[in-house]
């Protein structure tokens, strides 16, 4: 009889204590870049706690909270290059954000603009992605551009674990096996799918061992841990760009807030879970690591607090400034021109304009020359 | 087997069949366009179950004709990421009947893409597939379900109904920066042959084609039934009966005006189509019709078309499609203003 063997390995840096349980690997070791990301990390979660308040008080619709995913969005934001691809699901601010998103655009999305997707200084990434794990499917054909054109870049995608249990993951999982596709998939573990458990979503150990079936390499990591995501993600990327293929890699987290504004998880999981969760977030654990390699202090948290008060406040008068689109915009980006059969819905919808009360002028539209010139 | 008409390598202009000519705008793309790439089950090695893709991958190579592992919605959704990214996927569903797994993908990412970023990241995809009963083909292997694509706003539909309008849509499709949905009658794949110039010229696409010129009724229909109603429209002719005959092909966007203009001269109106008939385009095409021509009306629109039931495996198909005999009684009840079973004209005197 032959036996197969496969395993998993399980990477962990930092401790939850700010320790290191091993010395951190040399794509880790820059300190700037800690520093860095710990930052990021502090000014995303400020962020995050604005724009659920802007929520509560009708300024902004549904969001999801970032809470306790800080470190996965952090890693992955600096390890990819602006010449990658990066197709986020919804959990996402951190990297796009470090991608260039502005905290403006982010606003807009999630207070219903469709603005909030032109992504100014990342062109070429996926918009946010809210039917699950179809983002995946994107990122693999963004590769599959990639290989055709001899660019040798990667994409990037990531999901929840919920999402790991779709056609569209496993699909994606097994033509980037099949096709030595340049492509990194970033599982964010943070346990719950709004209120199902990640035991009951899948009977595998971990998520990781999915890669097996596919024949990529997958692996587990601390998600809480900045220096194991960062690791992880810097060596799948180099692989992908040196043309040995896709990596899984399943980032275990835990998500410290509702699934989003509209969730109340008291009504499905302990709070001695959500406790417990508390003594192993990722900001906590690195800004101790920050002070104990006296990189950072509690005077100089107290001012950078400040500094990023100041940023979030104007980002959210520049989005609450922002002027809406149209209401012809419905029909401007629909296709490339408009299609003459459309053009009586659009003069109705012109007319509809005059008698609801609306600020916007409609100076930039008229029938029959609506335009897509943005690209 | 192609007969070669005329022998200039720069326009030839050939008999071929349907498939043929499918082949053939496939072939011009790709040569026009590296960014054009065909993928799907079967379409490189195989060339397709119904070689649509024949000898693509030898001319053009792996990387631009490449079998997928079969998973429709990774099919589709892949090719929204490499569209996304500055190719043009043509990708091949291999049935209609086997699309479904593709739909989330093609709903909520491929009609979408531009308009959710305001047209920073674009989709120009083609998603071909072949489609329609009357070839005795397996369960899911017949149905028309085009009225489901029809009516997602951001997706083209188009059928074509003849080599010459396969040929110049698919090229237009591909050409075109948004998704078309591209469904090829299979029935009519190798009916007929007609004479196809490769000179590149495409066809546009929310444009319908008048067949048929007549004056005292409008027939309106697209892919394969458009041979019922070509046939429909002869015999009704013999009977003195003069039928102008409307080829949609593309149902969405929908070209209204040409059949609006063609109702308001005939008065008159019967749709033929494959498909179901509830909240099938036929009902669009009816209600736009009165919406817009009432007044002009001899007699009320009516439709033949499959009934909403299950399509029936092959061996009632027949009973399924609509036949020249079932237009032809339409057309002469509706001219007659007799009632056809329970459809009884109501004329309301205000």
């Amino acid at each position: 009889m032959k036996t197969l063997n496969f395993s998993i390995s399980y990477e962990q840096f930092l401790r939850p204590d700010g320790s290191l349980s091993s010395s951190l690997p040399e794509n880790v070791q820059d300190p700037k870049k800690a520093l860095n990301a710990y930052q990021t990390m502090v000014f995303m979660r400020a962020f995050d706690a604005k724009a659920i308040a802007l929520q509560r008080t009708g300024q902004l619709g549904t969001y999801p909270s970032i809470l306790g995913q800080e470190a996965i969005g952090t890693a992955i934001g600096h390890a990819l290059s602006a010449d990658d691809v990066f197709a986020p699901y919804y959990r996402d601010l951190c990297t796009q954000f470090l991608r260039g998103v502005s905290l403006k655009e982010t606003l807009l999305y999630w207070g219903g603009s469709e603005k909030g997707s032109q992504y100014e200084n990342c062109s070429n990434d996926f918009p946010i992605c809210v039917p699950i794990a179809t983002q995946l499917c994107h990122a693999a054909g963004a590769a599959i551009a990639m290989k055709t054109q001899g660019l040798h870049h990667a994409a990037l995608a990531t999901c929840g674990e919920g999402a790991t249990s779709k056609g569209d993951f496993l699909e994606t999982l097994n033509l980037a096996g099949a096709w030595q596709l340049p492509l990194v998939m970033v599982v964010n573990n943070n346990q719950w799918a709004i209120s199902t458990p990640r035991q009951i979503q899948c009977g595998a150990e971990t998520i990781a061992q999915k890669a097996i079936g596919a024949g990529i390499e997958g692996l587990v990591v601390d998600g809480n841990d900045y220096f194991a995501v960062s690791h992880a993600v810097q060596n799948a990327l180099q692989k992908a760009y040196s043309g040995k293929g896709a990596t899984l890699i399943e980032a275990v987290s835990y998500r410290l807030g509702d699934h989003t504004t509209a969730d109340d998880a008291s009504r499905y999981r302990d709070d001695s879970e959500v406790k417990t969760a508390w003594q192993n977030e990722p900001i906590k654990r690195l800004k101790q690591y920050l002070i104990n390699q006296k990189l950072w202090s509690e005077q100089q948290e107290l001012k950078y607090f400040d500094k990023v008060n100041i940023e979030i406040n104007i980002a959210v008068e520049a989005y609450l400034n922002e002027t809406p689109d149209t209401p012809e915009s419905m029909f401007d980006h629909l296709f490339e021109t408009l299609p003459k059969p459309l053009e009586d819905q659009y003069a109705e919808l012109q007319a509809q304009s005059l008698f609801v009360d609306n600020p916007v002028s409609n100076e930039t539209s008229s029938k029959g020359v609506a335009h897509d010139t943005a690209r | 087997m192609i007969q070669l008409v005329k022998n200039d390598p720069a326009q030839e202009i050939k008999k071929l069949t349907m498939i043929e000519s499918v082949n053939l705008a496939l072939d011009y793309a790709m040569t026009e366009s590296e960014a054009v790439t065909i993928l799907g089950e079967d379409v490189a090695v195989n060339g397709g179950v119904f070689r649509a893709t024949d000898n693509l991958r030898e001319k053009f190579g792996v990387k631009r004709v490449m079998d997928t592992p079969l998973a429709e919605t990774m099919i589709a959704g892949i090719s929204v990421g490499m569209a996304a990214q500055g190719l043009r996927p043509v990708a091949e569903i291999q049935f209609m009947g086997f699309i479904y797994a593709a739909l989330e993908q093609l709903i909520a990412h491929a009609a979408r893409m531009r308009n959710r970023t305001r047209g920073r990241l674009t989709c120009p995809l083609v998603i071909r597939a072949p489609f329609g009963g009357g070839i005795h083909a397996p369960e899911h292997h017949s149905e028309s379900t085009e009225a489901i694509f029809a009516h997602v706003p951001g997706l083209r539909v188009v059928i074509p109904s003849s080599p010459k309008r396969a040929y110049g849509l698919l090229l237009s499709a591909i050409r075109s920066n948004d998704p078309v949905i591209f469904l090829e009658p299979k029935r009519i794949y190798r009916a007929t042959k007609s004479h196809v110039m490769n000179d590149g010229e495409d066809l546009p696409l929310d444009k319908c084609f008048i067949l048929r010129q007549g004056a005292d009724m409008t027939l309106v229909s697209w892919g394969a039934m458009i041979m019922e109603t070509m046939q429909a429209a002869e015999s009704l002719a013999k009977q003195g009966v003069q039928c102008e005959v409307i080829d949609v092909a593309s149902i969405s966007p929908i070209d209204f005006d040409t059949i609006a203009t063609s109702v308001r001269k005939t008065g008159r109106c019967c749709i033929i189509h494959e498909a179901a008939r509830s909240c099938g385009v036929g009902a669009e095409i009816s209600a736009s019709v009165s919406e817009t021509v009432f007044p002009y009306l001899k007699s009320p629109i009516t439709r033949v078309t499959g009934y909403d039931t299950i399509m029936p495996y092959f061996k009632n198909e027949n009973y399924y499609l609509p036949t020249v005999e079932r237009i032809v009684a339409e057309v002469v009840a509706s001219i007659k203003l007799i009632a056809m079973g329970k459809k009884e004209p109501k004329h309301v005197s205000l």
